[in-house]
């Protein structure tokens, strides 16, 4: 709708004169000037079917004489219109040049009355216990458009299951379904997942799911947006609170590094003691971020960042050895006397689920006191993409004929599912797209060429790519001779080269750090050396683990190449959103008796076990803040909860009087605190001569953005600017793009690019050999894993499943193990070993072993592994 | 002086001294309220036992006072409430929000909430001014007819239970 290139072709809708792109259809071309056509089974971002039959309008064309090829003129020298025998669905039927639609007529208005009337028939008219109800297209284009009674029999309307399971997380209720296909549709069309489909005919078809567990997808939330009546409901929200009971909080789903726009909906709940409760999460459109989608794990995964009975409510502090309840004053004075000592001992460890304000103080209070700070992370190459990153107005979405997209060394789909989905219809558009990895991924099925690598030889893989096109070849490790001697390599390279446009997106699957930076080198120099950079669609991104990496590498931190040794020659660490010891319980070693530790945390996580002081921090959801996306856009967020207080209940007694009611209420500091208010509050208590906000998120992004020059020239009031999106959704027209919510609260802002670009640099080569003996296990991301942030969410655990390991079907044969079996997994070089099941895959090479990370299984980087039957 | 008035005075006082009282001795007495009276609401259940509120929240909509909270939640057949599938968790009333003005009882589509004839509510403190579910919902005395109960399974299936009268 908003290529401007295009033909424009007018028409006259109920009176109203309208100019639109040629090939448009009449729904659009309406919603274009505000005029309502109802439909149920259209949707703007899905091919028309016309199966509801909802959107009858009368049509009528310009007569043409056939032998000047004019059109007919009238008495009054205007075209003669001849108006169609039947309604036709406007939908379906494009534009034409002096066209007449009539969508208001009194025999369009009775053709949608007879169709409600039909939807009806059998429609159980539940809405007081419907989830839907307040937000239903069918309730209300039955209030606009229905006839007040039916003509057919309550008692003879069709009896069908209420409660259909498909799957644990989606559930059907077979009588509201209207048959409008948008679920089925969605599957097939936009996300691929074709595992729900239609059964049987006619009053007896259904909505079935084909797939083990049952509706297997990763986008099945939002069928719930798109389904225009009740039939669709999730486990999270079902029957949990009515729609219009609900306030709205936008916020940013920190969940990977997309950074997708979201709407959090909290209501007061008697059952949580009257403290706001987040009912459920929505997507917010934003077409240049996510669209009108979010992925299942985004919708589900915020419980932890609610008021989770284990989340820490009041400081920490050792006495005795142990860790005993504090007052903030308490445990602040000991760490900011820590603090002070330590100086240049300080080592301040940041995790990448912090906000750019969290960062910006941590990072203010270590530079401060001389003290060095860190990222943690296990993938690196930021430098790179802070430089060489996505241009401003960069958008997957604008992505076509003209352009070629790279994806290496990552599994799109588990990683950051909403890239793989634009990339996807990218190159549905035309794109030309090149997956380089090790492994199969779901993106290879949207894929040009799928070049495959051994494992470990990621950035030797690239390298390959790029001689392809240069007379000068350097030598490359043995492992990708047979790559570089592939014909579609070279096709592929070739493809990159005369491109417009082309972007890479790199990731760290089966990498250590060093590799993945070797990995972002390798991606540089094609980039730079194709002249892809520094213009709108063109540059490198980075599939980090999470949602703030770019943010963190952007104010300057960087992972540090030996964490443990860093951590146990640092004589003070503060530790911030970072859980080193539960990813590897190796880490345990690197914290020394002698050392001073504070953690800051939402969980009693296992780093803070080890703590002297340890801090309560709010989670994204209960303060305000930025986060900035991997493609360098900076959001913002805004608090949805209260954070939860351990304040005694107010009482009123007869001696009390107002003062100290207002002291009761009001106490210094209670409860959790923002990431980016502990700095302040401990600089404070320093006499640190830093001005850092402790109360004020938008004041500490001013002060970042004069400090940093990648924030220069940002503000809130920047962040918040909206601009006209299409398709026009969330409005009171829930029919048409469904529930999703309109984006008023901003779209935020791409960082600006610096002006000196890099040089290229030959990344470091591991020629690398898999062992004859024993194996190596290689570390994959999955989306579902055991994580701090997903493991809360207690009805997805069936979906992620037990820890595993993937190896091949031979070398499972070989060490006498059944697939399904549990193994023992020994570690070399390390004490860890963990007892986990065993899957098998023909795709495998031998002597690989696959093990996802956060499942409870200590795996950053491929490492020896000894593998036997448990 | 004044004789004539003194002693039409005391004249109206003894007329009255024998006329029937228009007061009761409340509370031992208690007049009869009117048919369409609306006092303190009860929240009704079916012969069976079952709640008749399915937790719609409709009343709370409907509340021009906002004193009513409803949060809901699933019915199973090991654990029904009502013959629905959803049913209320948690039900209150704020007494000193309500104005009794019986919009719940109009929006209720079960017939679920009734303002009864009950006037006697009162409390000493803001907290006892909530009345919770267990406060509102009628009293059953036969411990068959308690909720939750187990039901066999199949035998409610609607989601708004059918209504003999819907009028």
């Amino acid at each position: 709708m908003t290529d401007h290139n295009q033909k424009l072709v007018s028409l006259t809708i109920d009176g109203t004169p309208v100019e639109v792109p040629e090939g448009a259809l009449i729904v659009n071309a309406a919603r274009l000037v505000g005029i309502d056509i109802p439909v149920f089974c259209y949707h703007p971002k899905m091919e028309p079917v016309g199966m509801c039959r909802m959107c009858l309008v009368e049509i009528g064309r310009p007569i043409i004489d056939r032998a000047t090829g004019q059109p007919v003129l009238d008495e009054n020298g205007a075209p003669k219109i001849q108006f169609g025998p039947k309604l036709e669905t406007a939908c379906t039927t494009p534009v034409s040049p002096g066209m007449v639609v009539l969508g208001a007529s009194e025999k369009a208005k009775a053709g949608r009355k007879d169709i409600l009337e039909f939807l009806l028939t059998s429609h159980p008219l539940d809405c007081p216990v419907c989830d839907k109800g307040g937000e239903c297209p069918l309730q209300n284009l039955t209030m606009g458009f229905g006839p007040g009674e039916s003509r057919f029999l309550f008692d003879e309307k069709m009896k069908m299951d209420k409660h259909v399971p498909l799957g644990e997380l989606i559930f059907l209720d077979r009588e509201r379904c209207i048959q409008c296909a948008r679920c089925v549709r969605f599957q097939d069309e936009i996300v691929d997942d074709p595992v729900i489909g239609f059964y049987q005919r006619g009053r007896s078809l259904e909505i079935v799911t084909y797939s083990e567990p049952g509706f297997d997808s990763y986008w099945s939330g939002n069928t719930t947006d798109i389904c225009p009546v009740g039939a669709l409901t999730t486990t999270d929200f079902r029957f949990r609170s009515r729609p219009w009971e609900l306030r709205a909080a936008a916020s940013i789903c920190n969940q990977c590094p997309v950074g997708c726009n979201t709407t959090v909906n909290v209501r007061r709940e008697a059952s949580t003691g009257g403290n706001w409760t987040v009912k459920r999460v929505m997507p917010r459109q934003n077409e240049q971020v996510n669209e009108i989608w979010i992925c299942d794990k985004g919708r589900f995964g915020y419980h932890y960042a609610t008021h989770d009975g284990e989340r820490l409510t009041q400081p920490l502090l050792r006495r005795e050895g142990e860790l005993q309840p504090a007052s903030w004053e308490e445990a602040l004075g000991v760490a900011a006397e820590r603090l002070g000592q330590a100086g240049s001992g300080l080592f301040t460890l940041v995790g990448g689920r912090l906000a750019n304000e969290d960062l910006f103080n941590l990072q203010q209070l270590t530079d401060a006191l001389g003290g060095q700070s860190a990222l943690y992370t296990h993938m690196g190459g930021g430098e790179l993409t802070t430089q060489l990153g996505f241009a401003p107005g960069t958008n997957f979405g604008d992505m076509g004929a003209q352009s070629v997209i790279l994806v290496v060394g990552s599994d799109l789909e588990e990683e950051a599912p909403l890239w793989w989905l634009r990339i996807k219809q990218a190159a549905q558009r035309g794109a030309k797209l090149i997956v380089l990895n090790a492994r199969s991924t779901k993106l290879d099925r949207a894929a040009d060429w799928v070049l495959r690598y051994p494992f470990g030889a990621a950035a030797a893989a690239v390298m390959a790519l790029s001689n392809a096109l240069s007379a000068k070849r350097p030598d490359l490790p043995e492992a990708v001779q047979e790559l570089v001697r592939s014909p579609e390599l070279r096709q592929a390279a070739k493809a990159f080269a005369e491109a417009q446009d082309a972007v890479i997106l790199y990731g760290c699957d089966s990498m250590s750090l060093s590799e993945s930076a070797s990995l972002a080198q390798a991606c540089a120099n094609i980039l730079l050396a194709t002249g892809h950079t520094g213009r709108v669609n063109n540059g490198l991104l980075g599939v980090w683990p999470r949602p703030n990496d770019q943010g963190a590498w952007e104010l300057g931190y960087r992972p540090h190449p030996d964490l443990a040794q860093a951590l146990l020659s640092a004589k003070t660490l503060l530790i911030a959103a970072a859980d080193p010891v539960s990813d590897d319980p190796s880490y345990q070693a690197a914290f020394g008796s002698d050392q001073f530790v504070i953690v800051q945390d939402l969980y009693l996580s296992a780093t803070a076990r080890l703590a002297d002081v340890v801090l309560p921090a709010q989670s994204w959801l209960e303060h305000e803040g930025s986060f900035t996306s991997a493609e360098r856009r900076v959001q913002r967020f805004a608090p949805a909860l209260q954070p939860s207080t351990a304040l005694p209940p107010i009482t009123t007694s007869r001696g009390s009087n107002r003062a100290q009611l207002l002291m009761a209420a009001r106490p210094d500091l209670q409860g959790p605190q923002a990431d980016f208010a502990i700095p302040a509050l401990l600089a404070a208590r320093l006499n640190l001569d830093i001005q850092l906000s402790s109360e004020s998120a938008s004041l500490v992004f001013l002060r970042m953005a004069q400090a940093s020059p990648a924030f220069a020239g940002l503000n809130y009031q920047r962040l918040a600017e909206v601009q006209p999106q299409w398709p026009i959704v969330g409005r009171e027209d829930l029919y048409y793009g469904g529930t999703t919510y309109e984006n008023s609260q901003g779209l935020g802002a791409h960082l600006s690019l610096p002006q000196a670009t890099p040089s290229l640099a030959w990344p470091q080569l591991a020629d690398f050999k898999l062992p004859k003996l024993g194996m190596i296990a290689f570390p994959i991301t999955r989306l579902y894993d055991r994580g701090a942030t997903l493991l809360r969410t207690s009805f997805l655990h069936q979906r992620t499943g037990e820890p595993y390991v993937v190896l091949n079907a031979s070398d499972a044969a070989r060490l006498k193990i059944q697939p399904g079996a549990m193994v023992r997994v020994n570690f070399t070089g390390t004490q860890n070993a963990v007892i986990v099941q065993a899957r098998c895959s023909d795709e495998l090479p031998e002597r690989v072993l696959l093990a996802p990370r956060s499942f409870g299984i200590p795996i950053q980087e491929p490492i020896a592994v000894e593998v036997k039957p448990a | 002086m004044f004789v004539k008035e003194i002693t039409r005075g005391m004249l109206t006082t003894l007329r009255e001294f024998w006329s029937k009282p228009i007061t009761i001795e409340y509370p031992e007495q208690k007049r009869p309220v009117r048919q369409r009276f609306k006092g303190r609401h009860t929240l009704k259940r079916y012969e069976n036992g079952l709640e008749k509120c399915i937790g719609c929240s409709l009343c709370s909509a409907a509340c021009p006072a906002d004193a009513i909270f409803v949060e809901s939640a699933e019915n199973t057949d090991e654990e029904r409430y009502s013959p629905g599938e959803r049913y209320a968790s948690t039900y209150e009333i704020n007494m000193l929000r309500c104005i009794f003005c019986g919009y719940c009882e109009d929006a209720c589509p079960t017939e679920a909430i009734v303002l009864g004839d009950n006037y006697e509510i009162s409390f000493t403190d803001r907290r006892s001014a909530i009345y919770d579910k267990t406060m509102l919902i009628e009293p059953v005395y036969d411990p068959a007819q308690t909720t939750p109960r187990k039901v066999e399974p199949g035998r409610y299936t609607r989601s708004v239970p059918e209504m003999k009268d819907p009028d």
